[in-house]
């Protein structure tokens, strides 16, 4: 038996999609026995969610005053505790997963695999490095513990079935330290659909030219029922917010749709729409190197072109 | 303050377009142009204008591997930084071989502040700040876009996928950078000149951490499943036709 801790990611009352994803990559390594923990101030939500994923076995219920923000500080060294009785331990590879999983891989004495997109036996993944640009079969010597984010792009999230895995609170006797403190959280994009979950996905880049003219992305997405991105630069010229940033360095994502426009397609770009199922661009460039990528292109002014197709949409 | 820690790794340089060796032990490094890791440049350029604003007195910038990353280490000294130390060695460093490394030097020069990429982009593991937080048992303020120093405190601002957060930790402590941290500085000949003369110290791997072996064997490259050339349409209504072809839009 494998048993596979995997770390929650929440916001205090909804369990974020990554996680579901997680339960599917953990269901890959031979033999798993797949145990949630739930680090929270008050987790019984979050629990009874993760107590639903299919293929669940066990939900590690952690209450703590200090858990009520995910600090990589506070939670490292118990996630570290829980970990000791397990031969996996795995986080989504999201901001929240990256932040605290080295340092409780750390705490533990042992490495970490980032990104994990393949389980190929129990000892030995495959893995992105250099942008998306070649992936690595990376193996961990036997009696190790195997320490792992998850690419979520590259697994569906198990589903929410009729499972009803054991809650057990956890209590774990950690000193936690108080040199870190959380101050605020500002949310950046608004309702719209998550990036990393929405069936299409409708980002802009420097070419849409002003954080003004964004708004025809927004209505576009609007009447699609998509999520909003942006490229880097569009991000660093102040017309969106850091969290619609898709690619290397922001969101990898893999929606059935994403229609990029006035975006170049940088390689720091493209590793965030690799797994997307069809790739729409639309540039005045005809040799932009998006178009090499692309299922089906478009040349042209994206002023006049989102008009047109929001009327053909409507038609 | 007194001192500043600076992580500067070598790496291929983010322009040049990867390619997987054939026989897949690796990709193509030869005769590639080699870089500062983007990411440590952002921590220099922090590290360096903390000092110019008269909050630290020194910038030191660390480099682990083979010799030649002494180019890079230079290129830092005309950046701005101070000294430099090379850990040298010809094995492959993985991201807790650093840490612990990084923890020796600490534990010897005593900064109240390093401050490293959040990740390389070469092997894009985003860890090694995280680690060596851990073993030090001090805070870490990952993917910072802005840091404010007061005092024995820094409070700094971090990019995470629901958007900012800002957190406040306690110096002395381990700050990654993300992009929007700030826009690195251009060297101009005159101070690569200048850095020549700079003092550069050659430590060995070795008598710093006595097993470096990684925790994970890495085994076959290969290229990653290409996506190809689609097909072009002429309009906005061929466009939603085809989508709709697809299924993809009603
Ligand atoms: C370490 C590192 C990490 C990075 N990480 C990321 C990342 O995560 N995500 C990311 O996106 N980038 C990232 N980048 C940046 C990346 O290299 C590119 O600079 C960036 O993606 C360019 O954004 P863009 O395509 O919007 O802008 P540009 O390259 O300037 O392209 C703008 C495009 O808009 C087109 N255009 C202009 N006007 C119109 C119009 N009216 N109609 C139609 N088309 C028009 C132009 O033809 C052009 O192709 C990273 C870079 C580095 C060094």
């Amino acid at each position: 038996m494998n048993k596979v801790l995997i770390v929650a990611e929440h916001d205090g009352t909804t369990l974020n999609p990554s996680t579901p994803k997680c339960v599917t990559c953990a269901a890959d390594i031979p033999n798993s026995e797949i145990t949630i923990a739930v680090f929270a101030d008050a987790p019984d939500d979050c629990a009874q969610q993760a107590a639903k994923l299919e293929g669940v076995a066990e939900v590690a219920a952690v209450a703590r005053p200090e858990n009520a923000n995910q600090l990589a500080a506070t939670l490292a060294p118990q996630l570290a505790a829980l970990a000791a009785d397990y031969d996996y331990l795995l986080a989504p590879s999201s901001t929240f997963g990256k932040d605290v999983l080295p340092r409780a891989a750390a705490l533990l004495g042992v490495g970490q695999l980032s990104d994990i997109m393949e389980v190929i036996d129990a000892r030995s993944f495959r893995r992105p490095i250099y942008a998306g640009n070649a992936i690595v079969t990376c193996s961990v010597a036997e009696g190790s513990k195997v320490v792992a984010t998850v690419r979520v792009a590259s697994y569906r999230a198990a589903p929410a079935g009729s499972n009803a895995a054991p809650i057990n609170p956890v209590s774990l006797d950690v000193a936690l330290p108080d040199h870190t403190r959380f101050v605020e959280l500002r949310a950046g994009g608004g309702d719209r659909p998550d990036l990393q979950t929405a069936r299409c996905v409708i980002s802009g880049g420097r070419g849409v030219g002003s954080a003004d003219n964004f708004k025809l992305i927004y209505d576009l997405a609007e009447k699609l029922g998509a999520g909003v991105g942006a490229s880097r630069a569009a991000v660093d010229a102040g017309y969106v917010a850091n969290d619609m940033q898709v690619g290397q360095t922001g969101k990898i994502i893999a929606p059935e749709l994403y229609m990029a426009f006035g975006i170049s397609g940088a390689i720091q770009h493209l590793t965030g729409i690799k797994d997307a199922g069809t790739i729409v661009a639309v540039n005045k460039d005809p040799e932009a190197p998006i178009f090499e990528i692309a299922d089906i292109g478009l040349v042209g002014d994206l002023f006049e072109i989102i008009p047109e197709l929001d009327q053909s949409l409507s038609g | 303050m007194q001192k500043i820690l600076v992580g500067l790794k070598r790496v291929v340089d983010y322009n040049v377009r990867i390619r997987v060796k054939e026989d897949g032990s690796g990709v193509v490094t030869d005769g590639v142009k080699m870089s500062i890791n983007p990411f440590d440049e952002i921590a220099l350029e922090e590290a360096l204008r903390i000092r110019e604003r008269g909050d630290a007195s020194e910038v030191i910038v660390v480099s682990i591997g083979e010799e030649d990353c002494q180019q890079q280490l230079r290129t830092g000294l005309a950046m701005g930084a101070d000294r430099a130390i090379l850990v040298q060695t010809d094995q492959p460093v993985d991201p807790l071989a650093a840490a612990r490394t990084l923890l020796k030097l600490i534990e010897k020069e005593q900064p109240e502040l390093v401050i490293l990429g959040k990740q390389a982009i070469d092997d894009d593991c985003n860890q090694t700040g995280q680690m060596l937080a851990a073993l030090w048992d001090r805070p870490q303020a990952t993917f910072a876009s802005q840091l404010e120093l007061n005092g024995q405190q820094a409070k700094v601002t971090r990019e995470v996928d629901a958007g900012l957060e800002v957190i406040e930790v306690d110096l002395p402590a381990v700050v990654t950078t993300d992009l929007r941290l700030n826009e690195p500085r251009y060297v101009k000949l005159p101070d690569i000149m200048k850095a020549k003369k700079k003092p550069l110290e050659t430590l060995e791997l070795s008598a710093l951490i006595d097993d470096a072996a990684p925790y994970c064997a890495i085994g076959e490259h290969a290229a990653p499943p290409q996506r190809s050339r689609g097909v072009m349409v002429n309009n906005a209504s061929e466009l939603v036709d085809a989508l709709r072809d697809k299924g993809l839009v009603n």
